[in-house]
């Protein structure tokens, strides 16, 4: 995109296209060896665009060689000869492309990536990604508390970067604006825009350092005149932190003849403080107007000011340095399967729930048995319980998800039977009911059952609404009530709390159904919690009974014929 | 099977004179000893069952002797873990006790089958009519039966123990008596003779009279027993030494519950609700005693830390206080780690011939628990040579060759194995070796060697010039690029120099103002000039050498007129303060001279800004 922008405003050059073209070709190698990406790098239209620019680059970079090369009439001539066949040709290649690309469904562009460019498009046809609480578009807090400050040091470091327009801050400005586009979509793609949030941030901070301090250099040019003013000036700022504004104090003070001495002196220190840019503009302009010194002065803020203002600065960057510290350590180091809470007293409780059930997985079941549950725990059950699971965090197989969630809101015989072709033994659900974890099962609820409703039509979501109102009360519908969700979650709750009504910490509310038995699973292992509930399947019935009702019949009919017989040796056939 | 034995050669020596005197033994042993009282007492309160037993040996035979037998089933045999003896002298308050009695175990022709006879030889000759009282202490593990074998969460744990109600002996016993103490008065049901009665927690048998040899009456008693039957059916502890301070102990449990198999569900409500009526034969804590003075303990499995656990410690003694992730219920499993580093002083020793010792304790720090195979590897210092293990009973020595970080040659690591390990095994047991201090250097000298190297291959590719083509333009240019820097560096050395200069010639000024000495102030202005003159000198060479140079055309005029300004620059503070001097001379008033320098002050200042100005450039 900046490429192109670049080439459109004529700036280009044979640096662009040294950055350019290796980067797309490498790249593209690159992505190519990923097993998962393979041959998508080429094949689909996403990467289109990268490679039509650069197809473009390459017909301007040999323009401009040919240009280089040929007179300018014959260039001209050259021109239209070229533009008349390319025209052509690139035509009927857009055609063939626009064709090939039509011919697929989605139009070569998949799912996630459409939700990309269209912030609707998921929710209205592709459940399962806009379940992902990652794919959700983010709220304002949460960009707040991602970037804290430099929220408002983006748009001084954009104004920053329009003030000398190059082409590395057209870049910036760029990159800037699509990253915000893209994670105002996507929370995930919050993590495209740090960067980019990170270096404009960056710029308009380095520059406001530099104004700052600038002024501050060259207070001295018009403090020279009047002494006491600046000493007063200088014990009243005396708190400032900043160093060179203590190496200016001495050298006002001073006679006249120290004056030469010490200017040197001082300007080291301010120096090292200016960014680059800073001293790069002082160099231009000092060799343009060495004699016009004292006109650099409109730029120049007044001391007390700039001082505060570079207070300001620190103080503000020093918190930001806390924020990200906490933010680091809270909000992102922190596992999510282990969870503490602060006791009355002030120690810490933890909640170590997940790691118990799947310890007890690992250990107490056979190493063969496989264990369904919604698939945000796929990858936690493989590794940490070490056992078979149905569908993980990368099943790709939409209906395999669509059947697990299809059996979580089933009643609990379709349920048995679901799993029961699944071959799954153990069926586990995460239920914060008790103890007030908000990301329970019973939460991404609709979730399972708009995924399996998108597969199995049997399932539809207004079946668990009660007018549109998600609920697990006495109002709650009977299909709901009935799901296997619902009563894995809430088998045995209402006993559990302390007055025995079944009030749900999370939702708020008394549950609806309250004492009830499960016939077709059993539960095995519930955590300390409650947070994991593992129900083990029952083992199918015997379907033989009717015939041995029979069978037996037929034998008691024998034992009346021969009784004498059979009591003499009852275990000989 | 538990055998002390000093050494290997003794003990087959003494298996082949028993097995030689057999047949005399199997003559005479009845008639020659009798066992005139016994007093055994079988500890069922717990999961391994303590048995002790005190004896009354007599010689009524024709000569002494050292030896007396001691038989036991061998189902009973198959489950010992461990068997020792004591003679018990003296009688009342007076009573001593004797050091632990040989044991061996032989085999008789004569002797029934299914019986283990074990042999305690005495300290002291058993002589003609006099009486010995041996005390003797076995532990069997694994012979509590759950019965019924599997149970619900709501029911209480019963288990079958057999054993014979009269002692087994290959000598014919007077009087005896034998009482078993349940863990609960609560018993299901035990084999009625005559003379056994139960009394709340203790069932007794006996005291019955001249029993022949090896005379056998099973009993079974079935009781409630919901101890914890913690089984570590895997332990594997890694005594580390490291002779910078600590010895480091990691032990991997593989723990069960071996009672009764837990049968049909869980219910945590249950569990949590009525904990008097629940899983009372479940556990959810093990308590280990840990060295004095542990340190950095650890307690995790392969999923990561483990909450669950307390730790309290004084300076003589550390408890710790282990919880599994999940309480455990019959037949139920779990992994875990325990680690913790003791300080070495503790535990590592100087015999009398200089070898180091280590003293360690052999057995599992948790209390109560049968470990079904013990592994304890102990992995010596790198260098270390010759160890020698000192274990007192049998265990299966290997060696191994161990690789940690910065490890050359590897570490010796000496491997003990041993089964069916019960707390009284938890003794102190020595490995000796022998080591070089100097061997201790090792590993650091071995790192400062290795940056060392980097260094010097970072000072030979700073000095060396790596360069394929010589002749290459790039490769000129950097060279010449390189001249220039190097001239413009001694350029700003010089300047440096003069700027110095200037700063001299401003305090002999302004000591003038102070003390009015001209006549050092003008010694200070020559001495100026002297180095002012010299410097110019170099200065123009430096001039010379960039002109000469192609590359330096950029900078070129920049230091011209960089030199010209300065020498200007010099010159007009020579002439102020020539000036001011001649002033003073003259004796003028200050403000006159100061109204009569101020042109030069302001040209001064003006040349002096440039300067630094182009000083600075000429850096970019």
């Amino acid at each position: 995109m900046h490429v192109l922008l670049c080439i459109m405003t004529g700036r280009f050059s044979s640096r662009l296209y040294i950055a350019y073209a290796p980067l797309v070709i490498l790249g593209t190698i690159l992505a190519a060896l990923v097993p998962v990406v393979g041959f998508n790098a080429v094949m689909t239209s996403e990467h289109f665009a990268s490679f039509l620019v650069f197809v473009i680059l390459h017909v301007t970079a040999l323009v401009h060689y040919i240009k280089r090369i040929l007179t300018p009439k014959t260039y001209r001539m050259a021109l239209t000869m070229v533009l008349t066949i390319g025209t052509v040709g690139a035509l009927t290649l857009v055609a063939i492309l626009v064709a090939l690309v039509a011919a697929s469904p989605t139009k070569g562009w998949s799912g996630r990536s459409l939700s990309l460019l269209d912030p609707t498009y998921a929710s209205k046809y592709i459940p399962i990604i806009a379940s992902v609480s990652e794919h959700q578009p983010p709220t304002w807090p949460s960009y707040f508390m991602d970037i804290n400050i430099l929220a408002f040091l983006i748009p001084a470091g954009i104004i920053a970067c329009f003030s000398p327009l190059s082409d590395s801050s057209s870049f910036a400005v760029l990159y800037m604006v699509t990253s915000v586009y893209f994670s105002g979509v996507m929370v995930r793609l919050m993590l495209v825009l740090a960067p980019a949030a990170c270096i404009l941030a960056g710029i308009a901070l380095s520059e406001a350092f530099g104004t700052l301090t600038y002024s501050i250099k060259y207070q001295q040019i018009p403090t020279l005149s009047n002494e006491p003013v600046s000493e007063e000036k200088t014990t009243a700022l005396k708190s400032a932190i900043d160093s060179s504004f203590k190496s200016v104090v001495p050298k006002d003070s001073n006679k006249e003849k120290t004056k030469v001495e010490g200017d040197e002196k001082v300007k080291e220190p301010v120096k090292e403080k200016t960014s680059k840019r800073i001293r790069k503009k002082e160099k231009e302009i000092a060799e343009k107007h060495v004699e016009k010194q004292v006109e650099r002065k409109p730029l120049v803020l007044p001391l007390e000011a700039s001082a505060v203002g570079i207070v300001l600065l620190i103080l503000l960057g020093s918190f930001y340095v806390i924020h990200c510290v906490w933010a680091a350590a809270e909000a992102y180091s922190a596992p999510s399967i282990v969870l503490s809470s602060q006791m009355s007293d002030g120690s810490v409780h933890v909640f170590d729930d997940f790691r118990e059930a799947y310890a007890w997985l690992r250990h107490n079941t056979d190493e063969n048995d496989k264990v369904a549950s919604w698939w945000d725990y796929g990858y936690q059950t493989t590794a940490m319980a070490n056992r078979t699971v149905i569908v993980d965090n990368n099943t790709w197989n939409n209906t395999h998800i669509a059947t697990v969630g299809m059996a979580m809101s089933s009643p609990e015989k379709e349920a048995w039977e679901i799993y029961q072709s699944l071959d799954v033994k153990y069926v586990f659900v995460i239920f914060g009911g008790l103890v007030g974890y908000p990301s329970d099962d019973i939460n991404k609820f609709l979730w399972m059952v708009r995924i399996g409703g998108g597969v199995f039509p049997h399932i539809r979501e207004p079946d668990y609404l009660r007018d549109n109102q998600y609920r697990i009360d006495s109002m709650a519908t009977p299909t709901m009530l009935n799901s296997l969700m619902y009563r894995l979650s809430y088998y045995r709750f209402a006993e559990a709390t302390m007055d025995g009504n079944g009030y749900d910490r999370v939702r708020r509310t008394e549950i609806g159904k309250k004492h009830f038995k499960l016939a077709y699973f059993e539960e095995v292992f519930t955590t300390q919690h409650w947070m994991v509930r593992i129900y083990k399947l029952k083992p199918s019935k015997n379907r033989q009974r009717g015939k041995n009702k029979r069978k037996t019949k037929a034998v008691s009919k024998k034992i009346t014929q021969k009784p004498i017989k059979s009591l003499k040796n009852p275990w000989s056939s | 099977m538990e055998l002390s034995r000093p050494s290997l050669l003794p003990s087959c020596a003494l298996i082949f004179l028993a097995l030689l005197a057999s047949p005399w033994w199997s003559v005479h042993s009845a008639e020659d000893v009798v066992i005139t009282k016994v007093d055994r007492r079988i500890d069922l309160t717990s999961h391994i069952v303590r048995t002790s037993a005190s004896i009354r040996f007599e010689n009524k035979g024709s000569s002494d002797t050292t030896k007396v037998l001691f038989a036991l089933s061998s189902a009973q045999a198959e489950r010992l873990a461990y068997l020792a003896a004591i003679v018990l002298e003296g009688k009342g308050k007076s009573k001593t006790q004797s050091d632990p009695l040989a044991v061996s175990q032989v085999s008789f022709q004569s002797a029934p089958r299914d019986i283990v006879l074990y042999s305690f030889s005495l300290n002291k000759p058993l002589k003609r009519g006099e009486s010995a009282i041996v005390e003797v202490n076995y532990v069997l593990t694994h012979v509590l039966k759950p019965f019924p074998e599997e149970i619900k969460q709501s029911d209480v744990q019963l288990v079958v123990y057999l054993d014979n109600a009269y002692l087994l002996s290959p000598y014919v016993v007077k009087v005896q008596t034998t009482t078993f103490k349940l863990p609960r008065s609560r018993v299901e049901s035990f084999t009625k003779l005559d003379a056994s009665r139960l009394a709340d927690s203790e069932l007794k048998y006996g005291p019955y009279e001249n029993v022949a040899a090896f005379s056998h009456q099973p009993v079974t008693v079935h009781f409630e027993n919901n101890q914890p039957f913690a089984v570590i059916k895997e332990l594997e502890r890694e005594i580390e030494i490291s002779h910078w301070g600590n010895v480091y102990v990691t032990e991997n449990y593989h723990l069960m519950h071996g009672g009764a198999r837990h049968k049909g569900t869980f219910s945590r409500l249950d569990y949590q609700a009525r904990p008097s009526a629940s899983g009372v034969a479940a556990f959810n804590r093990l308590f280990a005693k840990l060295p004095p003075r542990a340190h950095s303990v650890y307690y995790r499995d392969e999923i990561g830390n483990i909450s669950t656990s307390h730790l309290r410690s004084d300076n003589k003694r550390t408890d710790l206080l282990l919880e599994p992730r999940y309480p455990l219920f019959g037949g139920w499993q779990v992994t875990f780690t325990l680690g913790y580093g003791v300080p070495i002083s503790d535990f590592l020793f100087y015999s009398k011939d200089g070898q180091r010792f280590l003293d360690f304790t052999f057995g599992s720090p948790i209390s109560n628990a049968v470990v079904d195979k013990l592994v304890v590897k102990v992995v010596l210092p790198e260098g270390s040579k010759d160890p020698v293990v000192s274990v007192p009973f049998p265990v299966e020595i290997t060696h191994e060759r161990k690789y940690s970080y910065l490890d050359t040659v590897g570490r010796t690591v000496v491997v003990l194995r041993k089964e069916n390990v019960v707390p009284e095994h938890d003794v102190h047991f020595q490995v000796y070796y022998k080591f070089n201090n100097l061997a201790l250097l090792a590993e650091p000298l071995m790192l400062v060697f290795g940056i060392f190297c980097f260094f010097i291959a970072c000072i030979a590719y700073m000095h060396f010039d790596f360069s394929i083509s010589k002749s290459s333009a790039s490769y000129q240019a950097r060279l010449q690029r390189e001249e220039v820097a190097d001239a413009i560096q001694r350029l700003q050395k010089v300047m440096n120099v003069r700027a110095a200069v200037t700063d001299k010639l401003d305090a002999s000024l302004r000591d003038l103002a102070r003390t009015g000495d001209v006549a050092s102030c003008k010694a200070a202005r020559k001495a100026a000039e002297a180095t002012l003159k010299e410097t110019a000198k170099e200065v123009k060479s430096i001039q010379e050498a960039l002109q000469a140079s192609s590359r330096a055309a950029s900078v070129l005029l920049k230091v011209d007129s960089l030199i010209q300004k300065e020498k200007e620059k010099q010159d007009k503070l020579l002439q102020k303060h020539s000036l001011t001097v001649e002033l003073y001379e003259r004796k003028l008033s200050s403000k006159d001279i100061d109204n009569r320098i101020a042109p030069y002050q302001q040209k001064l200042l003006v040349l002096t800004q440039e300067v630094s100005d182009l000083l600075h450039a000429i850096d970019d």
